[in-house]
């Protein structure tokens, strides 16, 4: 039995998560239970941060991922993005790694940034 | 005398309640409209907040701050008739609505408004604000410049992280920075709670183990040049416990500890501010009480969503249009007092005649809270009741009471929360 904070909305659920029965209490509403257990076996995440860009108004270039990533694969992933150089200009959803890693979501561009 | 250009309406501040009141300017018959941003892109502190979870009110969908800046921006490009000054810092408004801005480009200019809407947001407390005792070293910065630097300039600006407060911006911080290889060794928090959101909690601290000291906070700065440590203590309330001292060794100590709308430019205008918010007092309309000047965003009082922002934005957009064209509101005014639990209210009066289908009231209680009703009343007359499951000061309450709810009320209108067992 394991307790997490359900994070899915300001309510914050105090769930209880039985990994053996693959059960879910505490929770309010039935989202609560689909995200107890994935939490508990398999967290995803939105891996949000930034790449250098020359000739653009600023020096980093916000990226993405299209979709959640596994969180084990975050790390591996920003070791990718340090060796990104991007020139400007580029526009908001230029895929700069598609599948990355095999998780299935791309890497994107988050700013349209113009040459300067 | 200088040639004074004349806007219907400008707007002071291209961050995300500039873009959006100037866009509903232009959709509500403003026919020039001026966006003065002292940053050299429009979108404010949208553009270094990348990561995501904003817009899921307003566009219904998790966006980064860049992408949901980006989507204002090209509302307002797509608009011929709003006009973007980047690079230019407004100097001074008048209350006969005279603006005096500069810039590298244009020098010295001043332009005259049929209505000025005020959106400058907000800005961070520093150590000053709190007083920390201690030296003075380097390193020693507020969770909002870091994400400047690293997500704008490309600077770590530190290796041995101490966070001070638990607020979104710094939990935000903790992630960004161990991210890009920084150790984050600590988030220390005043209050027997965080004051964050719990998802920030789970994926910016939990993910990555950073320990969290509630009911702590930093009671000494060391360092000669850079910062080399600095003291925690355990607090009772909000006097630090003797004996309860340890230290970590850190060389960058982030502050997030609040923020202050950033009002220099409506104090001179002679707006009046309202002591509980740090804003401008407001009218339903977001007029503020110097007739033409409208306000709207974090300078009016801080929100935790961007997507209310945008809203209430828009709204002082489409005030400030009616106004340059000679619609100006009027009436009665009836104040809203602040009753048990209610820490303060936006907007603080009303004018009944300028109530179309609904008054929108956003508030913040003064406590955590589960379940709640919150009352509005004026005199003896109750107007209506609300239902809560959860309430917290960190989350603001919008309500939205109905315009025939409203017939008839000549006194002040009273919010106030009950418990509810």
């Amino acid at each position: 039995m394991k307790n997490i904070i359900c994070t899915l909305c300001p309510k914050g659920c105090h769930l209880s998560v039985d990994l053996e029965n693959m059960t879910v209490s505490g929770n309010n509403c039935p989202r609560g239970v689909k995200y107890g257990i994935s939490e508990l076996t398999a967290p995803m995440r939105t891996l949000t941060s930034t790449v250098k860009i020359d000739g653009a108004i600023c020096r980093r270039c916000p990226v993405r991922s299209s979709a959640d990533v596994p969180r084990e694969s975050v790390a591996e992933i920003m070791k990718l993005l340090d060796t990104v150089q991007l020139t400007a200009p580029v526009s908001l959803g230029d895929v700069i790694f598609e599948n990355v890693l095999g998780t299935g979501a791309d890497i994107i561009v988050t700013r349209n940034l113009k040459a300067i | 005398m200088m040639n004074e250009k004349y806007y219907d309406v400008i707007v002071v501040g291209g961050g995300p309640a500039g873009l959006a009141a100037a866009l509903s300017a232009a959709e509500n018959g403003a026919e020039k409209i001026l966006i003065l941003e002292r940053d050299n892109d429009i979108g404010g502190i949208l553009n270094q907040c990348v990561h995501n979870g904003f817009g899921l009110h307003y566009f219904k969908e998790a966006l980064t701050g860049p992408e949901y800046a980006g989507r204002f921006a090209e509302l307002v490009k797509a608009h011929d008739n709003i006009e973007i000054c980047c690079d230019t810092m407004v100097l001074n408004i008048s209350a006969d609505r005279h603006v005096s801005c500069v810039s590298s480009k244009n020098g010295y200019q001043v332009f005259r408004a049929g209505a000025i809407v005020l959106a400058m947001g907000c800005r961070e407390r520093t150590r000053g604000a709190i007083a920390i005792p201690g030296d003075r070293p380097s390193g020693v910065i507020t969770a909002g410049t870091a994400q400047r630097y690293v997500n704008i300039s490309g600077y770590l600006p530190g290796k041995k992280v101490v966070i001070l407060g638990s607020g979104d911006i710094g939990l935000i911080m903790a992630r960004r920075l161990t991210l890009e290889g920084a150790k984050v060794l600590a988030c220390v928090e005043l209050a027997p709670h965080c004051n964050g959101l719990a998802r920030n909690i789970v994926q910016c601290l939990d993910d990555f183990g950073i320990p969290l000291y509630l009911s702590h906070t930093v009671t000494n700065i060391v360092g000669k040049d850079r910062l080399e440590k600095v003291c925690i203590s355990k607090v009772d309330g909000y006097t630090p416990i003797p004996g309860t001292e340890f230290e970590i060794e850190c060389d960058t100590l982030l502050l997030s500890v609040g923020l202050i709308p950033e009002n220099e430019l409506t104090r001179n205008a002679g707006v009046g501010i309202d002591g509980r918010t740090n804003g401008a007092y407001v009218y339903e309309n977001m007029e503020t009480d110097t007739a033409g000047i409208f306000a709207c965003g974090n300078v009016v009082h801080v929100h935790d969503l961007v997507d209310y922002v945008t809203v209430e934005s828009m709204k002082a957009g489409a005030s400030a249009a009616k106004f340059a064209l000679g619609n100006k509101a009027d009436g009665n005014a009836i104040s809203i007092s602040n009753g048990n639990g209610v820490n303060y209210t936006v907007p603080q009066r009303v004018r009944l005649e300028n109530v179309d289908k609904a008054l929108e009231v956003f508030f913040r209680t003064n406590k955590v809270r589960g379940k709640s009703l919150i009352k509005v009343t004026s005199g003896d007359k109750e107007i209506i009741t609300f239902k809560r499951e959860h309430m917290a000061p960190g989350e603001m309450e919008k309500l939205i009471i109905p315009a025939k709810m409203l017939a008839g009320v000549t006194d002040t209108i009273k919010i106030e929360v009950e418990d509810q067992a």
